[in-house]
């Protein structure tokens, strides 16, 4: 189920208005409980040129703001410990695939790089250096579109075998029940299928379906 | 033998216990180690240090090296299971609102809370577990899945907050590991119900975890971090060494809570509710006794199972629980092996006396509060 993106709670701390001029179509949540921090983080984020970003301190808004305003990515400090809860809830509403950075207080290019080879959507940032958050934001961004598209292929491949499967056994049914050909069976599906204006797969996994309630 | 310096994270609960024992009361120092225990704010944060090399070693949830073994949540890595930790010590309780609702049940009566959970909810239980890879979570969706009528939401919680969760109605209930439970009934904002004993009566809680990689080329380190622990879960599950080991644990640079609230778990004498005489609770939290040391093969199977991982999944998830490192490095100093390194889960009602290296060893009861058996063996 799609959660409909215009409908954040009010309990917001901070929100702040598109700059249609600055906006890079990119949701950015912020959760951070130091109201001066938020600031820099907000600050930064503006100048470099996102501004469709949120802040949240109360902890207790989180579930509900992430799952209403599914923001693109999530900005929250290592050592946070509502990162569990954040990460429940990435489980919860599927949002695995959404970008979670992180910051830490201290420089540390080991962790942030050996993160960066993780290939996952963990990202450092140098929490404190205000004026890296644009490039390192940035590399994070791409890569997790890049990571993002490669799931949505390798889901799509998945779905495809999935189907084919589901369309060969569909076609054994018929051929084994109705004695008739692999391509006559598979003609008999189409045209099925396109005189009730579905898929295909649809009229075969109807098919499969009926056949295994019926052995 | 050099001297050999270990980063090993943990979460302050009281379950961390053998970690800090080692450290404080020299078992480490035996082995030529020098434990560095470095707190960690949340579960996420020390799964990733553990991933990027910042921790060689950490206490762990026993679900999470399962978890990142087969693919689940967060940075997959190999990790290893190198030896358990500790085996039950969790709490569930209720706010005082589901207690005045479901009426009196008698403690640790899984089933009579079911039955009194399912009556007259408008609304799905808001449960507040410390992490999605929990023994907790586990065991609270193993409990319920028999009860479709029962619906439950699950919020996941920082364990330090979990009373104040409850004081302000963000959960109606929570399973979680103490102190945090005995905090709550102190605060006089909830009222705890069972143990997750009253589930399953020997589930393995934390574990040692370490990076496979990591496991392959420090043999040595690795064997001698499993001693000191191994030798600290001995030391703490003799009942005269229970008040220093509370003093300790108690200290502010590890969990900074009173003793009270330490108290209970180490000594299995739980209070229920407040002003409520304490329940004395056999096995409530155990380091040692009963091979609970032990990295059973057919526990990671089951935890794997519960997880959804299909046949593939579960070999992953048995071959990361290393009960072959096990034999390996304690055998030499005196712990008890038992014979096979995979159990029938649930098949123990009693103690029962097994096979062992040594003749013979008790295991503990292992029942599931249903009276299941969990059996993974590949069909051949």
């Amino acid at each position: 189920m799609r959660v409909r993106r215009d409908s954040c709670p009010v309990d917001l701390v901070t929100a702040f208005a598109n700059d249609a001029s600055m906006n890079q179509n990119l949701r950015i949540l912020v959760v951070e409980s130091d109201p001066v921090r938020v600031r820099d983080i907000v600050d930064a984020l503006r100048n470099a040129g996102w501004s469709d970003v949120k802040a949240l301190a109360q902890i207790s808004a989180l579930d509900r703001t992430v799952k209403e305003c599914t923001p693109d990515i999530v900005l929250i400090d290592l050592a946070n410990p509502d990162r569990d809860t954040l990460e429940h809830i990435s489980y919860a509403t599927e949002t695995s695939k959404r970008a979670v950075a992180l910051f830490v207080d201290q420089t540390d290019d080991d962790l942030t790089q050996a993160a960066l080879n993780a290939g996952v959507s963990a990202y450092v940032v140098d929490g404190l250096k205000m004026e890296r958050i644009k490039p390192v934001l940035q590399t994070a961004i791409a890569r997790f579109k890049l990571m993002r598209q490669m799931q949505s292929e390798l889901d799509a491949a998945k779905q495809a075998l999935e189907d084919r499967k589901t369309i060969d056994r569909a076609k054994g049914i018929l051929m084994r029940q109705r004695g008739i050909s692999e391509d006559e069976s598979y003609n008999l599906l189409r045209k099925t299928a396109m005189g009730q204006s579905r898929k295909v797969i649809d009229v075969a996994q109807a098919l499969v379906t009926a056949a295994d309630l019926l052995s | 033998m050099s001297h050999t310096v270990l980063n090993c994270g943990y979460v302050p609960l009281v379950d961390c216990a053998p970690l800090v024992i080692a450290k404080e009361l020299g078992f480490a120092a035996e082995e030529a180690l020098t434990l560095n225990l470095v707190r960690q704010p949340s579960w996420s944060a020390l799964r990733d240090m553990l991933a990027l090399g910042h921790l060689d070693a950490a206490q762990m949830l026993s679900p999470m090296p399962v978890a990142m073994s087969i693919g689940l949540g967060g940075l997959p890595a190999q990790v290893d299971t190198l030896m358990v930790l500790s085996v039950n010590g969790t709490v569930f309780g209720v706010s005082h609102a589901v207690a005045v609702d479901i009426g009196p049940v008698p403690f640790g009566d899984a089933h009579a809370l079911l039955r009194a959970l399912r009556t007259k909810r408008d609304r799905p239980l808001r449960v507040g577990v410390p992490f999605h890879y929990a023994m907790h979570r586990l065991l609270l969706s193993y409990w319920t899945s028999s009860t479709p009528d029962l619906r439950i939401e699950e919020v996941t919680v920082p364990p330090p907050r979990m009373a104040d969760a409850v004081a302000d109605g963000f959960v109606d209930a929570f399973w979680v590991g103490e102190p945090w439970g005995s905090l709550a009934v102190q605060q006089n904002v909830a009222q705890l119900m069972m143990t997750g004993r009253n589930v399953w009566q020997f589930a393995p809680e934390k574990v040692l975890a370490a990076r496979h990689d990591w496991v392959e080329s420090n043999e040595d380190a690795v064997r001698r971090l499993m001693r000191a622990i191994f030798q600290a879960s001995a030391w703490l599950d003799k009942p005269k060494n229970k008040p220093l080991a509370v003093e300790i644990l108690g200290r502010s640079e590890h969990l900074s809570v009173s003793p009270d609230l330490i108290d209970p778990a180490l000594t299995g004498h739980i209070v229920p509710r407040q002003n409520a005489p304490p329940i004395a609770i056999r096995h409530f939290l155990q380091f040692h006794k009963n091979a609970a040391t032990f990295p059973w093969r057919s526990q990671a199977a089951w935890i794997a199972d519960q997880l959804g991982a299909d046949d593939a999944g579960i070999e992953k998830a048995k071959a990361c629980f290393r009960s072959d490192l096990y034999r390996r490095n304690l055998s030499g100093i005196g712990a008890d092996l038992p014979g096979a390194s995979e159990k029938a889960e649930g098949s123990l009602q009693f103690e029962t006396a097994v096979a062992s290296t040594r003749g013979h060893m008790i295991l503990a009861a292992d029942a599931f509060f249903d009276g299941s058996t969990f059996d993974y063996t590949r069909e051949e």
